[in-house]
């Protein structure tokens, strides 16, 4: 069996070196053993040892940057505005009436909720550039190529889920500013001819904007596209793990000569 | 150019009139047209899908349903006959929908028919603010007589034409009535360039000749008067 990769483990869990006197068998050299043993089990039966290090210690190519590290930087947006969403979901009343008075108090009333609002509302903004900055790497370094074609479908999936995630957003403080906006996004999605007006229902959840669209909104927000992203985000995972990343362009494969085989036409 | 075809392969021993090697699989029977194990992943997948769709097929309705409801007809009384007049507009609060505060509410702007526009002077023309490129709400100004828009630069003229900006067609109207002495609005109906009615339809939609069939009103949509 694989060993657990020593790095991983923080160092108070790692096996203690031998030592030396001592049968082992001592009640405090066994207590010494026992987040190893912990480690090992679990490890014994998930078998994560050659996931995490197939994962974790994979190879990269030469060159690798730090342009490389914006698909991560998007993802840590991501988990960010997770987080600072439950917590606000705690406060949040998603009623016509009350949604408003509930983000005043959030913010002027509950302890730091100033800061949490505020790094959700920052973090999406983040988060935004992030995304399109780890696209437009993609995109100028060629990683969009054969045979990553279906990861970049995927990470375009993901940019729509985000923008969605913006508009739904937008509209949950209730103020004037996020109503008429999201009356305007509303109304652009009705333009589309013939199929136009029933989307606009389907967000309004009917004719005007009625008393449940600030409560579809909210739960488009907080429950069906979070989930489509952290799928999605599965899907990108497993396929750069799989395929693994590309060089940058600037870097040249080693050409021998001999391995060069000339075409006869 | 020889192509090879099935006729110049060689024949194996299960593929031509031989005798039949292979074991039968279990529950095997002469002319049966699908194995056990097909028939059973068939039968699992449909359960699976039937499954699928008791679950989904409610939930689906039960998010779409709200458009297809037909909103209940209101007559909002506004005010009396004599609060207005056929010189000018005077801006009423118009609940649209009850029961979500501000939001619900919309301003309409009223005034008297006036006869030289074809209009019935005993009646009464309610304007919607709701601007028709994209829904801002818009202001009448008196000293230019024209409805403007803050959010785009929309401009109609007294009567509700489009005069300047992006709308598409004339602003909207409600139907008026007068009783029990007061002037009431009642639905809203959408106009053509023309100011012919026609059912109401949202802003950014063109009305009249082919885009009705472009842009189709919901069908909870009352008819145009």
């Amino acid at each position: 069996m694989p060993k657990f990769p020593a790095a991983l483990i923080p160092p108070p869990l790692r096996k203690p070196a031998k030592p030396g006197d001592g049968n082992g068998a001592d009640p405090l050299e066994k207590l010494k053993d026992a987040p190893v043993d912990l480690v090992g089990w679990v490890d014994e039966r998930t078998g994560a040892t050659p996931f995490l290090t197939g994962m974790l210690f994979r190879h990269v190519p030469k060159g690798t940057n730090w342009f490389y590290t914006l698909g991560s930087g998007t993802l840590f947006a991501f988990v960010v505005q997770a987080i600072t969403g439950v917590f606000l979901a705690m406060y949040y009343t998603p009623s016509p009436v009350e949604a408003y008075a509930s983000i005043t108090h959030l913010t002027n009333d509950v302890f730091l909720g100033e800061f949490v609002r505020g790094m959700h509302k920052w973090g999406a903004t983040v988060m935004i550039i992030l995304i399109f900055l780890h696209m437009g790497r993609t995109f100028f370094f060629g990683a969009y190529k054969y045979p990553r074609e279906l990861n970049w479908v995927i990470g375009v999936i993901l940019v729509v889920l985000t923008l969605v995630m913006g508009l739904t957003g937008y509209l949950l403080p209730f103020d004037q500013r996020s109503y008429w906006a999201t009356i305007v996004a509303m109304n652009i999605n009705g333009t589309g001819p013939i199929v136009g007006p029933y989307l606009a229902d389907f967000l309004r959840a009917g004719a005007e904007f009625e008393s449940t669209t600030l409560s579809r909104f909210y739960a488009l927000h907080m429950l069906l596209v979070p989930g489509a992203i952290i799928a999605m985000i599965g899907a990108h995972l497993y396929l750069v793990v799989k395929l693994g990343t590309t060089a940058p362009p600037w870097i040249r494969a080693e050409t021998k000569p001999k391995s060069l085989r000339t075409e006869k036409v | 150019m020889i192509l090879a075809t099935s006729a110049d392969t060689p024949k194996g021993p299960d593929s031509g009139n031989g005798p039949d090697l292979k074991p039968k699989p279990a529950g095997y029977y002469e002319g049966e047209s699908m194995t056990r194990r097909n028939a059973f992943i068939i039968g699992g997948q449909a359960l699976g899908g039937l499954a699928g769709a008791a679950v989904m097929l409610p939930v689906v309705g039960f998010a779409v349903a709200p458009i297809l409801e037909t909103p209940k007809e209101v007559w909002s009384p506004v005010g009396n006959l004599s609060d207005f007049d056929d010189e000018s507009y005077t801006a009423v609060v118009k609940t649209e929908r009850s029961g979500i505060g501000e939001a619900g509410k919309t301003t309409v702007y009223v005034r008297q028919g006036i006869e030289d526009l074809g209009e019935d002077p005993q009646g009464y023309v309610a304007i919607s603010t709701r601007c028709v490129h994209l829904g801002c709400p818009v202001r009448y100004f008196e000293a230019a007589r024209t409805f403007i828009c803050p959010c785009h630069g929309g401009v109609y003229d007294f009567e509700g034409k489009v005069i300047g900006g992006p709308p598409v067609r004339p602003l909207d109207r409600f139907q008026t009535r007068v009783a029990n002495g007061k002037v009431e609005v009642g639905p809203r109906f959408s106009v053509t360039s023309d100011l012919e009615p026609v059912r109401a339809r949202d802003p950014g939609e063109f009305t009249g000749g082919i885009w009705e069939y472009l842009y189709p009103p919901r069908p909870s949509t009352p008819s145009a008067p």
